[in-house]
């Protein structure tokens, strides 16, 4: 159990939490995330006690860890950019926690060996990290924080320099390893697709502030605010309302049309329309030169006969449309929604924390 | 595999290396022939005795023992004010970092009067080194100043934060993470640093001269030696003495490079 209260810090000018409090429950794995400069990893580092807070308290298994250093917090942390001990075999790297405590070398060799093979590295004991894969360093380096034991496992973008598709599969590999290891874990990330696919819990942050903590569904299906909506899953403005692309409905307007344009139903003319095995994208614009999309099936968009260039009516109905506050402190939708796009690239990993 | 070295024409690159082999020929392999040559004028026995003469043997011992002491003192400051430059923040640093290299700019002969009118037998400050291996210490501790600190320092700027994080995650104090983690990846650079402040060491005169009162085997080192032997017309002994100073630099030059080498490469070696 972590309880973060009140979590305050400052960079200079920047502030990067603002009075953040959560409580993450024993044996689960929780994501933290949000855009670039949202402080989730400012917050993960101070769990870990590689930041000290301005303010606020940070409890891990009932211990006020504040002030206390990193080394004694009972933490495992793993790295974006791996952080090997290049000049140390892969044994040595994730022996390191046991050697220093000088454990009985028959003791570490035993664990050492259980762990490479937890984490699917038999065989490569010898090696060096510069001779292994960026996902074969990763899971090392997971290795090296297990060894010790520790109360929390503390993740930093852990897959954010690796390629899309090693990602995925390591992701899922976690997930797997977290529901045998049950060690409580963090995970920060910008990419919600991660968050959606691996944790139990997820904490939306913007500008130093938690929007809003839930399981994926929840999240999804009842966001909070405005930016919460925009960032986890796509989202489309038909005139002003936002709603859900695949909720759009389009129609093809009759001969002697003469409705007018209004909230949650406007007039379109089709850009582009991209096949997504299943699904159709439709790439919008409005008569204001507003861009959106809507998905539909393939039967409807056959049926529909959508081609470039011709005007179609985006519909968002009632049902779909959530009448959702800007977060507090104006989180701008256009901005979001620009977060989210960068966000939901896959591959496209976030410029390293400042 | 690492990418091939040169990849230019390969018409310039003949011209490149025949330009830079001409270019050390002039500049240092033909006087360093030249200059053997000299020291096996009377035979290899002529080269023996002249290098094991009482007087030549204990210069060189002196020579040895002063500069192998001050390429550990300089190991460790330098690598103290290396890390002080890179990681602390004080005010007037960058004062402190330019510092570092006036050494190199100030003739080693005003190095030598300056510690003499400081340490000598007129000291305003108390201290007397004059004469003795002290003198020698501190002379050529202030001419090799630079030599670690200058190699260290990128390393040591170049260096992942994130690596110290992780061994303090995992329980590792201060002192334990920069033994077991910083070190070992400053080490090269220490050791080739060092190994060049000790070349410097072995060879230097100007700033010696004054301060190390030239007392034969007490502080008189290789170079006043030679300075001497030259002075009563005995230019093979001078010689002589001058290439077992050549080997001694060269053989350590190489075996420190070698030792550097090998724990990089492991560090760098790529899939």
């Amino acid at each position: 159990m972590i309880t973060v209260t009140g979590a305050r810090k400052d960079f200079g000018t920047f502030r990067a939490l603002d009075d953040v409090s959560i409580e993450i429950p024993s044996g689960t794995l929780t994501a933290l995330l949000g855009p670039s400069g949202s402080g989730k990893s400012t917050l993960l580092r101070s769990i870990a006690g590689l930041e000290s807070l301005d303010a606020g308290t940070v409890v891990i298994a009932g211990r006020d860890v504040t002030r206390v250093p990193p080394q004694q917090r009972g933490i495992g942390f793993v790295f974006q950019h791996y952080a090997a001990f290049k000049h140390m075999t892969v044994r040595d790297n994730v022996a390191f926690g046991l050697t220093i405590r000088r454990r009985p070398k028959a003791e570490v060799r035993a664990k050492v060996d259980e762990l490479l093979e937890v984490v699917g590295l038999e065989g490569f004991q010898h090696r060096y990290p510069a001779q292994l894969s960026g996902g074969q360093r990763q899971r090392m380096a997971l290795a090296r924080a297990l060894a010790v034991d520790p109360e929390v496992l503390l993740l930093d973008e852990p897959f954010g320099a690796l390629d899309a598709k090693v990602r995925a599969d390591l992701r899922r590999w976690l997930r797997r390893l977290h529901d045998e290891v049950h060690v409580t874990t963090v995970l920060v990330t910008h990419d919600q697709e991660e968050a959606l696919d691996v944790a139990d819990t997820i904490a939306v942050l913007n500008r130093g502030r938690i929007e809003q903590i839930g399981d994926p569904d929840t999240l999804y299906d009842a966001p909070d605010n405005q930016f919460v909506m925009s960032f986890l899953g796509s989202v489309s403005s038909v005139g002003g309302t936002l709603v859900r692309p695949h909720d759009i409905v389009l129609e093809r307007p009759a001969p002697d049309d003469t409705r007018a344009n209004g909230p949650g139903r406007v007039l379109a003319t089709i850009e582009r329309v991209v096949r997504l095995g299943f699904e159709v994208r439709v790439e919008l614009r409005d008569a204001d030169g507003e861009r959106f999309a809507a998905e539909v099936t393939r039967g409807v968009a056959q049926q529909l006969g959508l081609v470039a260039g011709e005007q179609v009516w985006a519909v968002a109905p009632s049902h779909a449309v959530r009448d959702l506050p800007q977060p507090p402190d104006a989180g701008v939708p256009a901005d979001a929604a620009e977060a989210d796009e960068v966000a939901s690239t896959a591959g496209v990993g976030e410029p390293a924390r400042a | 595999m690492p990418p091939a070295r040169g990849t230019r024409a390969p018409g310039g690159r003949s011209l490149q290396v025949g330009l830079v082999v001409t270019w050390l020929s002039v500049i240092v392999l033909l006087p360093l022939a030249a200059l053997t040559a000299k020291s096996f004028a009377g035979g290899v026995s002529g080269f023996w005795d002249a290098v094991t003469a009482p007087t030549a043997l204990a210069a060189l011992r002196v020579t040895i023992l002063v500069s192998v002491a001050v390429a550990l003192l300089n190991a460790v400051m330098g690598t103290l004010i290396a890390w002080v430059l890179v990681r602390d923040d004080f005010p007037g640093k960058k004062v402190v970092n330019v510092l570092i290299d006036l050494p190199f700019a100030l003739p080693t002969i005003v190095a030598s009067i300056v510690l003499l009118s400081l340490y000598g037998p007129d000291s305003p400050v108390g201290i007397h080194i004059n004469a003795t291996r002290w003198g020698l210490v501190v002379a050529l501790a202030f001419v090799t100043l630079p030599f670690v600190v200058r190699s260290v320092q990128p390393v040591l700027l170049e260096a992942d934060r994130e690596v110290e994080q992780a061994a303090a995650s995992l329980g590792a104090s201060g002192p334990t993470t920069f033994r077991r983690i910083v070190l070992p990846t400053l080490a090269p650079a220490i050791i080739s640093g060092t190994g060049l402040a000790f070349a410097r060491a072995i060879g230097e005169y100007g700033s010696v001269v004054l301060i190390g009162g030239n007392i034969p085997r007490e502080t008189q080192v290789a170079s006043q030696y030679i300075q001497q032997a030259i002075e009563i017309d005995q230019p093979v002994n001078a010689a002589a003495v001058s290439v077992t100073l050549l080997a001694i630099a060269f053989v350590t030059l190489f075996v420190l490079r070698v030792a550097a080498g090998r724990g990089r490469r492991r560090e760098e070696e790529v899939r």
